[in-house]
C-alpha cells in the first residue's frame, strides 16, 4: 500500500512547478505529436527517416544542456567534450569488439559511463573548487578544445587503440552501428525504421524522466540554486553536490548523444569537440527556451531543421544566421523565442477565460 | 546551557583584526541582539558563526559541539538557521515553492502541505502564495525569508537586520513575530540598527566595537552607559 502511493507520488511529479504543460490539454498535444512522428515514416521514404534520425541524435544533449545550465543556472560551454569522449569510446569499443552478442549495446552503455565518469571527475573540480559564473563557461569551453586540439594530433598509425585507429582530422569511421541480438542474425540499427523507433522511444523515455526529475525534491533544489545559492546552501542543502549531479546526468545526456551519432553516421571527428560545435549547442537552448524541458525540445528541434536548410546554401552563412538568432534572443526574448511564444498564448487564453 | 559560544574568536582580513579574541555565549532560550557602529565586525561575526567565513583561530561551539571548521550545510543541518539583511528568497518561484523548498528536505511528504498552509497563515502571505516571490512587497519578501528560516524549525535563529526597510507597522509586527517564535522555545541573536526594535526584543544586548565586545547587559543597562553612548548611540536615534 504504502509502496503503491508512493509510487503514484513519483508518476505524479510528470507535471508540477518546474515544468510548463498539465492537463488534459497539454498530454492531449502531446499524444497527437507522439502519434505524428510514430505516423510519419508510413509517410515517408525510408532513406529520409533514417536521415532525418540526426535530428533526434541532438536533442539528448539539448536536454542534458537544459538540465544543468536551464535549471542548475550552471553555464557549460563545452557539453561537446562528453559527446566526443563518449563518441569516440564507442568506436574504440565497438571496433575492438565486434557487434555479435549485444556487444555494441554494452559499448553504448559503457561509452556513456566514461562520458559520466569524466564529467564526474572534471565536476567535482569545478564545483568543489567553486567555480562559476562565467568561469565554469570558460574551463568546460577550453576541456572540450583541448580535447579537439589532442584528437587533431593523431593522425598517425602509431595513434591506435588495440584495431581501432584514432585518425586525426580525418575522423574515425567505420564503427558498427548499433546492433540488437536476435535469434536467427542481429538487428543492425542502420538510418532506417528501427533506428528511428528506437530513438524516438529513447527521446520520450528521457523527456519524460527529466520531467519527473525536475518536479521533484532534487529539481526543487537545482532551482533553488539557480535563483540564489547561498540562501540554498543556508537551507541545508549542499550544493555543490547536487550541482554535480546535474552535471553529470546532463553530460551523460550528451555522451548518449555522442554514441548515437557515431552508431548513426559510423563516423566521428575532432570537429564534433570543436568551437563551432560547442556553440551550437547554446544557441539552441537559449533560442528554446532554457528554463523548461519542452520549449528546448521544441526549440532546438527548430532551429536544428532551421540551420539545416540553410547549411544547403552554405555552412558558413548558416553559421552567421545562428550568431545572429542568439543575439535576437539575448535582446527580445533573453527566457527563449518559443518560451515567450508559449506565454503569449496563455495570456490569451487567459484573457479570453476572463472574460 | 550555552547554545552558542565563541573563544577567542579572531579574524583578519589583510591588515585589519574585524574580530578579535571575541569570547561570546547566548544562553539557550534568550533572544539577544548585537549591535554596534558601521564596522564594528558584525557582520563578521554571523558570517563566521555561518562558517562562510572561517576563523583565523578560535572555536565555535553550537550545543556544545565543535563546528568551528564545519560547512554552512552542516550548521544549518545541526539547527542553525538564517535570515539575511537582502532578502534571501527564490525571486522566479512561487511563494510557496520557496517555502516547499525549505521544508522539504525534513518534513514528511505527506504532512507538507499541511505544515505549509500553517506558516502561511503565520505570515499573513496565504492570499499570495501562488505569486512570483520577486513581485511581494520589500516587508513581505522579509516575511518569506523569516518563514523559510523557521521552516528548518531550528534551535538558533540567527537574523541580519530583519527590520531593515520595513514601515514601522511592518517591523513591529515583525517584533511580535519573533517574540512568539522564542515563547515557543527558539533561541534569537538579531543584528539590528534600529533601538526601538531591539528595546522591544531584545532580552539581552552585546555591543561591538572594533571587532571586540565593548559592553554586554540589559537594554536598560546598555542605554545607560555613558561609554556605549560614546561610541555609538550619539549616531543612531535612541
Amino acid at each position: 500500500m504504502k509502496n503503491h502511493s508512493s509510487l503514484r507520488r513519483q508518476l505524479a511529479l510528470i507535471e508540477g512547478p518546474q515544468t510548463l504543460g498539465r492537463g488534459p490539454r497539454f498530454w492531449g498535444g502531446f499524444a497527437a505529436v507522439l502519434a505524428m512522428a510514430s505516423a510519419y515514416p508510413m509517410f515517408a521514404d525510408s532513406y529520409d527517416v533514417g536521415n532525418n534520425v540526426y535530428f533526434f541524435n541532438w536533442l539528448f544533449m539539448a536536454l542534458g544542456l537544459s538540465l544543468i545550465w536551464g535549471y542548475g543556472g550552471a553555464l557549460s560551454f563545452g557539453q561537446t567534450a562528453f559527446f566526443g569522449v563518449a563518441g569516440y569510446c564507442y568506436g574504440v569499443l565497438t571496433i575492438n569488439l565486434g557487434d555479435a552478442y549485444g556487444l555494441t549495446l554494452f559499448s553504448l552503455v559503457a561509452a556513456v559511463g566514461l562520458s559520466a565518469l569524466f564529467a564526474a571527475v572534471l565536476g567535482y573540480f569545478l564545483f568543489y573548487g567553486r567555480i562559476n559564473g562565467v568561469f565554469l563557461g570558460i574551463v568546460s569551453l577550453s576541456v572540450t578544445l583541448v580535447l579537439e586540439r589532442f584528437m587533431a594530433q593523431t593522425a598517425g598509425p602509431e595513434w591506435a587503440i588495440g584495431s581501432a585507429r584514432l585518425n586525426g582530422y580525418n575522423g574515425m569511421g567505420n564503427m558498427p552501428s548499433l546492433t540488437i541480438p536476435w535469434p536467427g542474425g542481429g538487428i543492425v540499427l542502420y538510418p532506417d525504421l528501427p533506428l528511428y523507433y528506437l530513438t524516438l522511444l529513447l527521446l520520450v523515455v528521457v523527456y519524460l524522466g527529466l520531467r519527473m526529475l525536475v518536479n521533484s525534491r532534487f529539481g526543487n533544489v537545482l532551482v533553488a540554486i539557480r535563483e540564489n545559492p547561498l540562501r540554498a546552501e543556508m537551507l541545508g542543502y549542499d550544493i555543490r553536490r547536487y550541482q554535480l549531479i546535474a552535471f553529470v546526468i546532463g553530460s551523460a545526456l550528451a555522451g548518449l548523444s555522442g554514441v548515437l551519432y557515431t552508431s548513426w553516421g559510423n563516423y566521428i571527428t575532432p570537429s564534433s569537440m570543436g568551437m563551432t560545435a560547442a556553440a551550437l549547442p547554446i544557441v539552441w537552448v537559449a533560442v528554446g527556451g532554457r528554463g523548461d524541458l519542452t520549449t528546448t525540445l521544441v526549440g532546438t528541434l527548430a532551429v536544428l531543421i532551421v540551420f539545416q536548410l540553410l547549411t544547403i546554401h552554405g555552412s558558413q552563412y548558416a553559421l552567421v544566421v545562428m550568431g545572429a538568432l542568439l543575439v535576437i534572443t539575448v535582446m527580445i526574448a533573453p527566457r527563449g523565442i518559443v518560451m515567450a511564444l508559449v506565454e503569449a498564448v496563455m495570456r490569451l487564453f487567459r484573457r479570453k477565460e476572463g472574460r | 546551557m550555552h547554545i552558542l559560544e565563541t573563544r577567542k574568536l579572531n579574524k583578519r582580513f589583510g591588515g585589519l583584526h574585524v574580530t578579535g579574541n571575541v569570547d561570546f555565549a547566548l544562553e539557550a532560550g534568550e533572544m539577544h541582539c548585537l549591535i554596534g557602529p558601521n564596522g564594528a565586525g558584525k557582520s563578521t561575526f554571523f558570517r563566521l558563526i555561518l562558517g562562510e567565513h572561517l576563523p583565523d583561530s578560535g572555536e565555535i561551539l553550537f550545543l556544545e559541539q565543535d563546528i568551528t571548521r564545519a560547512k554552512p550545510f552542516q550548521r544549518i543541518r545541526q539547527g542553525i538557521s538564517v535570515k539575511f539583511q537582502v532578502p534571501g528568497i527564490f525571486k522566479e518561484l512561487s511563494v510557496r515553492q520557496n517555502l516547499v523548498i525549505a521544508l522539504q528536505h525534513h518534513v514528511d511528504p505527506r504532512l507538507l502541505d499541511e505544515e505549509i498552509d500553517r506558516l502561511l497563515e503565520f505570515l499573513n502571505l496565504a492570499q499570495a502564495q501562488a505569486q512570483l516571490a520577486g513581485n511581494l512587497s520589500h516587508g513581505q519578501k522579509q516575511w518569506l525569508e523569516i518563514g523559510m528560516a523557521i521552516g528548518l524549525k531550528p534551535r538558533l535563529l540567527l537574523l541580519d537586520e530583519p527590520t531593515a526597510g520595513m514601515t514601522p507597522d511592518e517591523t513591529h509586527a515583525t517584533g511580535e513575530m519573533l517574540k512568539h517564535l522564542n515563547a515557543q522555545g527558539m533561541t534569537l541573536l538579531a543584528v539590528e540598527h534600529d533601538m526601538a526594535f531591539v528595546r522591544q526584543i531584545a532580552q539581552r544586548v552585546t555591543v561591538l566595537h572594533f571587532g571586540k565586545i565593548f559592553a554586554q547587559g540589559t537594554i536598560e543597562q546598555i542605554t545607560a552607559d555613558p561609554r556605549v553612548a560614546k561610541i555609538y548611540l550619539g549616531e543612531v536615534d535612541a
